[in-house]
């Protein structure tokens, strides 16, 4: 079983940019531990020389013309936004002045 | 059976058939009659679609039915995060307009739809059953959405669900709890609960939901429907809100298999907006139920029918099998070992695949913005994903990240990856021999409401029949095959990759050999 530390928590949660409370590190380091418990099952499986798939139906890159047609206005397009200004998304400082 | 209509093709839907003309005698006047006659709300598509072809019934006196059959149940089952009123009715206003102009439409116009709240609806709130979505509004319609639209189909409302589609009970939904309309006290299956329940409790004849691990297929069997999970890439997955890419479908949730082929006939087919959509053929699925399923050859994986599954509903499903073999079909038990790792392997890849998609929740562009201070924008994206996002949802996000992250890829996602092939080609192994295999579609009937929910393991067990399907990408079918504890039991029929055909020919033949699907939750 792979040691799901609080450290390993806290990581994944930085890395998922999830806020987590302290109760639910916990919660999660539990669960989380379970669920990695009974997928350790796959380790028996012996998959030497088998390729992962990622799609299963065989598929290649499809391609067409770029063709101008109607989009979404700008105003549509901020329309579900928390906060905008005019046709812009609003966000906190990013850049130090 | 004695109660379906004689067989009539596509091209002779709209000629009313002999077996049933009687019965509409009384529908003229909409919702309201009493004796033998039949509910407009009680009819399946079919049925609507004939008396509003032949003017027996108007598209607005269907809509109003079945809103009436709403008002009078929805308090009971809670099936709906939406109600769309007014929407439907001028749709069906449109319907009646264009078929007085002697309009030629089609088959299910006029026909009322459920659509799950996974699907963006243009203008028409669209939640995925969480907060995280709560008062998005979408600007465009999915693909599946536009053309119920342009079917003619007026959308009654968007039904519940568990949240992102994470679950399989609905009991996940930020919003509310949906009840199964056959025990209140008794889960209708999930995700595509909401869809489920509102069909079963004759609040639409159809709805639409999504699957993908068993989110159409489950609740269905829960709730004693025809419910079809197609071919990864026959259903345009525009518009759908994405939780595990490759395995993701929408699909219908009906009372027969005539009216899932009838639904599959209007969502069917490639999408210039889905690169993943197949652009392979679609053929009349309804003209494909002949009802003729002798020589066909059905295996039964052993590893489907062994340790996990009820003894009762096993017991139900052989009989459905024996029925299956009466009609002419020859079947044999299969041996596909890697099947037993479908559940491992699907938490991995669904859950990184979730992670990677539920990361554009960011409170930006949409969806919840926390309101707390914050020191910058990584810290807003933070918080708002922290309070925006249920306890299952986290828990997923946080299980996929992990399974992507520098120095677990290997072990737990590539690993996946690699026995996810390994079960595909057990899949087409035994498809070289059989044109179909069978299984239960549940495990069990409906749980009681609570009774899984704080055990995320022991509810995921719910589809250990149904995950396999979509690791390999076929289609598959629930249709109810019997009744446990005065529960609906329903039967998987799984085809070869783009054999929607081969599997809904198999499902009718048994309904009309059989009369399960006729049966119909009182409340």
């Amino acid at each position: 079983m792979p040691d799901v530390s609080r450290e390993v928590v806290e990581h994944v949660s930085m890395l998922a940019r999830l806020a987590l409370s302290s109760e639910e590190i916990n919660r999660l380091q539990h669960e989380m531990g379970r669920i990695l418990e009974h997928a350790d099952k796959l380790q028996a499986v012996n998959t030497d020389d088998i390729p992962g798939i990622s799609h299963v139906i065989p598929m290649t890159n499809v391609y067409r013309e770029d063709q101008v047609g109607p989009s979404l206005t700008p105003e549509e397009v901020v329309a579900n936004a928390p906060e905008s200004a005019d046709e812009f998304f609003k966000v906190p400082r990013t850049v130090e002045e | 059976m004695k109660s379906v209509p004689a067989r009539v093709s596509a091209t002779q839907g709209t000629a009313k058939t002999t077996a049933q003309a009687g019965a509409g005698a009384g529908l003229s006047n909409g919702n309201s009659h009493g004796g033998n006659t039949v509910k407009l709300h009680e009819l399946t598509a079919y049925e609507l679609g004939e008396r509003l072809a032949s003017g027996e019934v108007s598209a607005v006196e269907v809509t109003e039915a079945h809103f009436a059959r709403i008002d009078e149940v929805e308090g009971k089952v809670d099936a709906f995060l939406a109600l769309t009123r007014d929407e439907a009715l001028e749709q069906a206003r449109q319907v009646d307009d264009l078929r007085s102009g002697a309009e030629k439409l089609g088959p299910l116009a006029g026909v009322p739809i459920g659509i799950k709240d996974v699907l963006c609806t243009r203008g028409v709130p669209t939640t995925c059953g969480s907060k995280m979505l709560e008062g998005f509004r979408p600007p465009y319609d999915a693909t599946t959405v536009r053309r119920c639209r342009d079917a003619g189909m007026p959308m009654v409302g968007k039904t519940n669900m568990d949240e992102f589609a994470m679950g399989s009970s609905t009991e996940n939904s930020a919003y509310k709890v949906t009840r199964n309309p056959w025990d209140l006290d008794r889960v209708p299956g999930g995700s595509s609960g909401g869809s489920a329940a509102c069909v079963a409790a004759g609040e639409a004849p159809i709805a639409l939901g999504s699957d993908t691990g068993g989110s159409i297929r489950q609740p269905a069997s829960l709730c004693g429907l025809t419910g079809l999970k197609p071919t990864y890439g026959r259903v345009s997955r525009y518009g759908l809100i994405a939780y595990a890419s490759s395995l993701d479908q929408p699909g219908p949730l009906t009372r027969d298999v005539r009216d899932c082929a009838l639904v599959m006939n209007v969502l069917a087919g490639r999408d210039q907006r889905d690169a993943t959509s197949a652009d392979v053929p679609v053929p009349d699925y309804v003209a494909g139920l002949t009802g003729d399923v002798s020589g066909l050859s059905a295996g039964v994986p052993k590893e489907l029918m062994g340790e996990g599954i009820d003894p009762q509903v096993k017991a139900t499903i052989e009989a459905a099998i024996a029925e299956l073999e009466g009609l002419g079909m020859s079947v044999e038990e299969v041996e596909m070992p890697n099947v037993d790792y479908s559940l491992p392997v699907y938490y991995l890849i669904a859950t990184a695949e979730a992670a990677s998609n539920l990361a554009r929740f960011d409170g930006v562009r949409y969806g919840h913005r926390t309101e707390e201070p914050v020191e910058d924008v990584y810290d807003l994206f933070a918080k708002s994903r922290g309070e925006g996002f249920g306890p299952e949802v986290r828990l997923r996000i946080m299980l996929g990240t992990f399974g992507l992250s520098a120095g677990y890829y290997e072990a737990y996602y590539g690993k996946a990856q690699k026995v996810r092939t390994l079960i595909k080609r057990d899949f087409d192994a035994a498809f070289e021999r059989h044109d179909v295999l069978l299984s239960p579609t549940s495990p069990t009937v409906a749980f009681g409401i609570g009774e899984k929910a704080d055990d995320p393991l022991q509810m995921k067990l719910a589809d250990i029949c149904t995950i396999p399907v979509n690791l390999a990408g076929i289609p598959a079918l629930n249709v109810p095959c019997g009744m446990v504890d005065a529960m609906p039991v329903g039967l998987q029929i799984m085809g070869r990759p783009f054999g929607e055909d081969t599997i809904m020919r198999v499902g009718d033949a048994y309904q009309q050999a059989t009369d399960w699907h006729t049966k119909r939750a009182e409340l």
